[in-house]
C-alpha cells in the first residue's frame, strides 16, 4: 500500500546574518528513509518534534515533493499523481481541520461528496454509519468553529472516510482531546481496521494510542529510522531498565548495591533501576540479606521509558 | 472542463449559502461595495467638470473604457478573486488541507468565502457601461458590436491569468500579496482611464511588458476609431485574444512550478 525507498527532504533554510548578508544552510528533515506498508496492517510512526514524521507524512500524501528517493502509495507517485491519489486516500490533520470552518458539518460533508464525487446513494448510506459509530447526530447542523475539539475531530475523521479509501493517514488524531473523545476515536480506528480492512498510519505523541492499536511501530529520528517492528519485540531489544519498587522495614539511606542506581526514594519505599543484565531473583536475594524488606515489586518498562532510551541511544545494534 | 465549471458553481453556493446565513450582513456589505464602486466613477466625474476632453477622449469614451475594464476586472475578481489569499494559507500552513482533496487547490481558493456581495460591484459598473454604450459617437458595424463582447472577456482572461500567475508568486515571496494587489487592482484602475493620459514609456510598458492595453486600451481605439498614440500596427488593436492565451499558457506552469516549492509548515 505504501513504499518508500531511500527517500530524503531537505530544506534550504536561509538566516539573515547582519546587512544583505545571508548564510545559506541545508536542514535534512528526513535523511533517506525506506519502509514498506502493507495493506491492511495498522502501523504507528513516532518520533519526537522535529524528526521528520510530518515531512514524511506530506510527502506521501503529495502536498510536499521529495527530494530524492521513491515514493509509492496505492500504486501511485503521490506528487506527480496527488488528486488521483486524494480519492483513494483519507487524512487527517490533528492540528488543524480540512472542514470548512464556516459551514455546518453537514453542509462540510455535502460538499465533500461532491468534490469526491461520490454516489448519493452510496453517500447517504455511508454518513449514516459514520454518524452512528461517531455518535455525530447531535452536532451535525453546527458550523464547524462552534465545534468542541472531540466534536470536530470526529467531523474531521468523517470527512477523510467518507469516499471510503483503502488507506487512512492520521496525523496526530488524538491531540488534545479527553479521556472519553480519546477512547471513542481509537475504538473506531480498531473497528475500521479490523472489520474494514483499512489499511492505517498513525503519527503521535500519545503512545497509548500506539500500544492500544498498533502491533507495528516505526520510530523516527533525526530524519532516519531508528527501529521498524514488533511493538513487543522493540520493548524487548531496546534495553530499557526495569523497575524494582522496594519497601523497607523502616526509612534508610539510598541502597547500595553494585551497577544499581536508586532512582527515588519516598519514606521507607526506594525505586531502583535494574538494568537487564541483573537477574531480579538474584538482586531481590542480595537486598533481603542486608536489609529488612516489608514487600518488593517488579515492574515492566512502559512504552514511553522504552521510546525515550530508543531516541537517546537509537537501536543497539 | 464541464465538470470544473460544475464543482466551482457547486462550491461557490456551498460558500453563498453559509454567507447568507447572515442575511443582514450580506445585504449591508454588497451595497457599500456597490458604493465605493461608484467612488470611482466620480473621480472621472470631478475631473470632467474641469475639462470637456481627457487626452482627447469625451467623458462617454472614457465611461466606455472605464466600463469594459470594470466588467472585465470585477469579472474576473469575482471568479478568481479568492485566489490572493494563498499566502495565508502558505503560512499557516493551511494549504496542507486543499492539498489532500482530489481538486485543484487554486479551484478551491478561487471559490473560497465566495459570497454573492461580490456581484454588488457589478451594478454601477453595469450602468455606467450602459450609459457609455449609448452615448459613444460610434458608427456601429457588425465587426464593432462583435468586439465589445470579445474585449471584455478578453480582458477577465487577461485578469485572470494575472490572478494566478501574482498568486503563484505567493509561494516563493510569501508576504507578496501586494504585489499581487498592485497588479491587478492597479491594472484595473490603470485602464479605467486612456492610456494617453500617462507618459509614452508607460504605455509602452503596459504594452509589451505587463500587457494590460491589451485588456480595453488597444480594442477600445478600434472600437472608438482613434489613432495610437505610439503609432503601432493596426494589429495589435485585434491581438488581445492571443495575448491572453500567451499569459494562460504562462501561468499554468507558473502555479504548478509554485505548488513544488510549496514548503509547508512544522506541524
Amino acid at each position: 500500500m505504501i513504499e518508500l525507498a531511500d527517500v530524503e527532504k531537505t530544506f534550504v533554510i536561509r538566516k539573515r546574518t547582519g546587512g544583505l548578508r545571508r548564510t545559506r544552510t541545508v536542514f535534512r528533515a528526513v535523511d533517506g528513509i525506506s519502509f514498506t506498508v502493507r495493506a491492511g496492517e495498522f502501523v504507528g510512526y513516532l518520533g519526537p518534534n522535529g524528526a521528520g514524521k510530518s515531512t514524511t507524512i506530506k510527502m506521501l500524501t503529495g502536498i510536499l515533493t521529495a527530494s530524492a528517493g521513491r515514493i509509492r502509495v496505492a500504486g501511485m507517485d503521490p506528487a506527480r499523481q496527488r488528486t488521483q491519489l486524494a480519492r483513494r486516500l483519507g487524512v487527517v490533520f490533528g492540528q488543524r481541520t480540512t472542514l470548512w470552518w464556516d459551514l455546518p458539518l453537514r453542509d462540510s460533508l455535502a460538499l465533500i461528496r461532491h468534490l469526491y464525487r461520490i454516489d448519493p446513494d452510496d453517500h447517504r448510506a455511508r454518513l449514516a454509519e459514520l454518524t452512528e459509530l461517531l455518535d455525530l447526530g447531535d452536532f451535525l447542523d453546527v458550523p464547524v468553529r462552534q465545534l468542541s475539539l472531540g466534536q470536530r475531530m470526529r467531523g474531521d475523521l468523517t470527512a477523510a472516510l467518507l469516499h471510503d479509501p483503502p488507506l487512512l493517514v492520521l496525523d496526530e488524531p488524538t491531540i488534545g482531546l479527553d479521556v472519553v473523545s480519546k477512547a471513542t476515536v481509537r475504538g473506531f480506528l480498531e473497528r475500521l481496521n479490523v472489520e474494514r480492512g483499512t489499511t492505517i498510519l498513525l503519527t503521535t505523541h500519545d503512545l497509548g494510542d500506539i500500544e492500544r492499536l498498533c502491533r507495528r511501530v516505526m520510530v523516527i529520528d533525526h530524519g532516519r529510522l531508528a527501529y521498524d517492528g514488533d511493538l513487543a519485540e522493540m520493548r524487548a531489544t531496546v534495553q530499557a531498565d526495569r523497575q524494582l519498587i522496594v519497601d523497607l522495614a523502616r526509612p534508610g539511606p539510598p541502597i547500595a548495591l553494585p551497577g544499581i542506581e536508586v532512582v527515588r526514594t519516598e519514606g521507607p519505599r526506594q525505586w531502583l533501576a535494574l538494568p537487564r543484565t541483573h537477574n531480579a531473583a538474584a538482586v531481590i536475594a542480595a537486598l533481603a540479606g542486608r536489609h529488612e524488606i516489608e514487600d518488593v515489586a517488579l515492574r515492566e518498562p512502559d512504552i514511553e521509558e522504552v521510546v525515550a532510551r530508543l531516541y537517546r541511544t537509537g537501536l543497539p545494534a | 472542463m464541464a465538470e470544473l465549471l460544475r464543482t466551482y458553481a457547486r462550491l461557490a453556493w456551498t460558500w453563498s449559502r453559509a454567507a447568507a446565513q447572515y442575511p443582514v450582513s450580506l445585504v449591508l456589505l454588497g451595497v457599500a461595495t456597490a458604493a465605493v464602486t461608484s467612488l470611482d466613477i466620480a473621480a472621472i466625474g470631478l475631473m470632467f467638470l474641469r475639462t470637456p476632453r481627457i487626452a482627447g477622449f469625451s467623458v462617454a469614451e472614457v465611461m466606455f473604457l472605464y466600463g469594459t475594464s470594470g466588467l472585465s476586472f470585477i469579472l474576473s475578481d469575482i471568479l478568481m478573486g479568492g485566489a490572493e489569499r494563498l499566502d495565508e494559507h502558505v503560512r499557516k500552513g493551511t494549504l496542507d488541507a486543499l492539498l489532500v482533496r482530489p481538486v485543484s487547490p487554486l479551484l478551491q481558493l478561487a471559490t473560497e468565502d465566495f459570497s454573492p456581495r461580490r456581484f454588488g460591484k457589478l451594478v454601477p459598473t453595469t450602468l455606467v457601461f450602459a450609459l457609455a454604450l449609448a452615448h459613444v459617437p460610434v458608427r456601429w458595424t457588425a465587426p464593432r458590436i462583435a468586439m465589445v463582447p470579445v474585449m471584455v472577456l478578453t480582458g477577465l482572461v487577461i485578469f485572470a491569468a494575472f490572478w494566478v500567475l501574482t498568486t503563484a508568486l505567493q509561494f516563493v515571496l510569501v508576504e507578496s500579496r501586494g504585489a499581487t494587489k498592485s497588479v491587478t487592482y492597479g491594472g484595473a484602475f490603470l485602464t479605467q482611464y486612456p492610456l494617453s493620459v500617462f507618459s509614452r514609456d508607460i504605455v509602452r510598458g503596459l504594452t509589451f511588458m505587463v500587457p494590460l492595453a491589451f485588456v480595453n486600451w488597444e480594442p477600445s481605439l478600434y472600437v472608438l476609431d482613434k489613432p495610437d498614440p505610439l503609432g503601432l500596427p493596426g494589429a495589435f488593436r485585434f491581438a488581445g485574444p492571443v495575448v491572453a492565451v500567451v499569459l494562460c499558457a504562462l501561468a499554468g506552469p507558473a502555479w504548478k512550478s509554485g505548488l513544488r516549492h510549496y514548503r509547508s509548515t512544522g506541524s
